[in-house]
């Protein structure tokens, strides 16, 4: 599912019950992290729930990123397939070019990109971005 | 309405009480607001925010220095402040007041000062399992500085202290650190009988006040502490401004830790002479506004009724334990019989992150984490706690609103 699809159904909800009974299926579906991917180098520095990510470069020209996380909060988890949807398997410059805070906005989550919550998943955000600007993904 | 509640609201006025705080009147998320964190800051009423504007407006200028009518005007009502304040603790005398930014700088003074001329190495600093990382770091540093060791009391799993080895724990001890109130569990802490103890083997006592302020009557003399710390923003009062109550025979001993003006007698470039105390430890131009705000947040609360405070705050806790207690697999964190109307909790399975999301949209505000007392957690094997904390303000309604947005959470999370 890409991300506008999911925006559209996400807009199909109604109360946030359901908006959030949603995420966390997306977080359920979200491709598994091998434990030993878990590492220190793969943490993403939060304050409450743990976050790691990966990622892979593809051999294509231009190069995609792709992407592997996880978190031990399901919200959390949620949040990192819908940025899964937005930024994997796309380009540098397609990542460059999406506007993540338009989107969390449109789904009414942009809360969770704020840097008070300090839950990793701003810092992840960060990450994606700062791994796209790599001479390894241009 | 259960018996319990309608005796204590008949004694006790809630919504006459909501009506000072304008910022309570306010909907979150299409919510009405259920403010239950308390124990991070309290909302402040429409006094103290009046205090804070009529200083700015008529009587703003800098204290102690200047002889023109405004400097006098804000002299009097600083130092008015301090005379309220050594009241509201029942200080020994006003002079053992020292104005600080709140009780984490209270505690780095009292902390650096006995690293500079009381610890050595061989000695002790004994503080508890279940401080706040404000009555930890401090030590930690001082103890680093001095060569000191630092220890502390363990904790049962009520979250209760364990002071059955107090007496051995306190050989060599230089300096006992407790809070009187626990911040993360709302225990509440036998402080005379630790300053007992710690005074018969000649070691001073700091007891952090930061959560108690509010809770119980506060007596330092009846506490017996050598050094208490406390904050405005935790009692009504603003952000930034809290105090250090000081035995004079301790504050003329140690040296002053900040220099600048205001803490100074003569001046010369080869050296200079301190003030006396207090102001010996009042380098620089004092948050004139924020003692001031805060003398008028005890002069409002102090026109409560105590008696039918503590038993509305008791209802609310019992009220808070009932309902969440009935939710399927929560496990509440902190079961001391003496505790303040804190509640922290979690739900197996539940990531406390998850749960506080959830809650949020409820129109519930509490805290989730570590609660600054990383140490606490890591003894109850947890990342955090979900922690409702309430206040004069909060009513049977929040409690309600917190127990049915807990239900959803942990029914969504299931």
């Amino acid at each position: 599912m890409d991300i506008e699809t999911l925006a559209d159904n996400f807009e199909l909800l109604g109360p946030w019950e359901e908006r959030y009974r949603y995420l966390i299926d997306l977080g359920r579906q979200l491709e598994p992290m091998p434990e030993a991917e878990k590492t220190e180098q793969t943490r993403v520095r939060g304050c409450m729930s743990q976050v790691w990510l990966t990622h892979e470069i593809s051999a294509e020209s231009p190069p995609k990123l792709h992407f592997r996380g996880d978190s031990d909060a399901h919200i959390v988890k949620g949040l990192i397939a819908l940025l899964f949807m937005a930024y994997s398997d796309k380009t540098a410059e397609q990542i460059r070019q999406t506007d993540i805070k338009a989107l969390f906005g449109r789904l009414g989550l942009e809360s969770h990109l704020s840097m008070n919550r300090r839950n990793g998943f701003y810092a992840m955000v960060e990450r994606i971005r700062a791994l796209a600007e790599q001479p390894a993904a241009a | 309405m259960s018996a319990a509640e309608a005796a204590t609201s008949t004694l006790f006025d809630v919504d006459a009480i909501r009506r000072a705080f304008p910022i309570l009147d306010q909907q979150v998320r299409g919510r009405r607001l259920a403010y239950l964190d308390n124990a991070a800051t309290t909302q402040k009423p429409q006094v103290v925010l009046d205090a804070l504007v009529r200083y700015y407006q008529h009587d703003n200028a800098n204290v102690h220095r200047g002889l023109h009518t405004l400097a006098e005007r804000a002299t009097e009502q600083y130092e008015s402040a301090r005379d309220r304040l050594a009241e509201f603790v029942n200080a020994r005398d006003r002079s053992e007041v020292i104005w600080t930014r709140g009780t984490t700088e209270a505690i780095n003074l009292v902390a650096q000062c006995f690293a500079q001329s009381e610890l050595k190495a061989g000695d002790a600093v004994l503080i508890s399992e279940l401080e706040h990382h404000s009555n930890i770091v401090p030590w930690q540093l001082a103890c680093e500085r001095s060569g000191a060791t630092l220890r502390w009391i363990p904790l049962r799993d009520d979250g209760t202290l364990d002071l059955s080895d107090l007496d051995a724990l306190l050989q060599g001890v230089r300096l006992v650190s407790v809070a009187a109130c626990s911040n993360a569990l709302g225990t509440m802490h036998p402080v005379r009988e630790i300053a007992d103890a710690a005074h018969a083997v000649g070691a001073a006592v700091l007891v952090d006040a930061a959560q108690a302020t509010v809770h119980q009557r506060m007596d330092v003399q009846a506490w017996d502490a050598d050094f208490v710390a406390m904050s405005g923003h935790k009692a009504y009062g603003p952000t930034g401004i809290g105090a250090l109550i000081a035995r004079r025979s301790w504050l003329e001993r140690l040296q002053p830790w900040h220099g600048g003006g205001e803490m100074i007698e003569t001046v010369t470039l080869e050296g200079s002479t301190w003030n006396e105390v207090p102001y010996k430890f009042e380098a620089g131009t004092p948050n004139i506004a924020g003692a001031i705000g805060m003398a008028a947040a005890l002069d409002w609360f102090d026109g409560l009724d105590h008696a039918a405070l503590l038993k509305h705050e008791q209802a609310l806790l019992a009220a808070t334990v009932a309902g969440l207690g009935s939710i399927h697999g929560l496990r509440f964190i902190g079961t001391a019989p003496v505790k303040a109307p804190i509640v922290s909790f979690v739900i197996d399975g539940v990531h406390p992150q998850d749960l506080a999301t959830l809650i949020d949209q409820s129109g519930v505000a509490v805290r989730t984490g570590h609660h600054c007392a990383m140490p606490t957690m890591t003894r109850f094997g947890i990342p955090g706690t979900v922690r409702a904390s309430m206040a004069c303000y909060n009513s049977f309604q929040d409690i309600q609103q917190l127990i049915d947005a807990t239900e959803t959470a942990a029914e969504i999370l299931s």
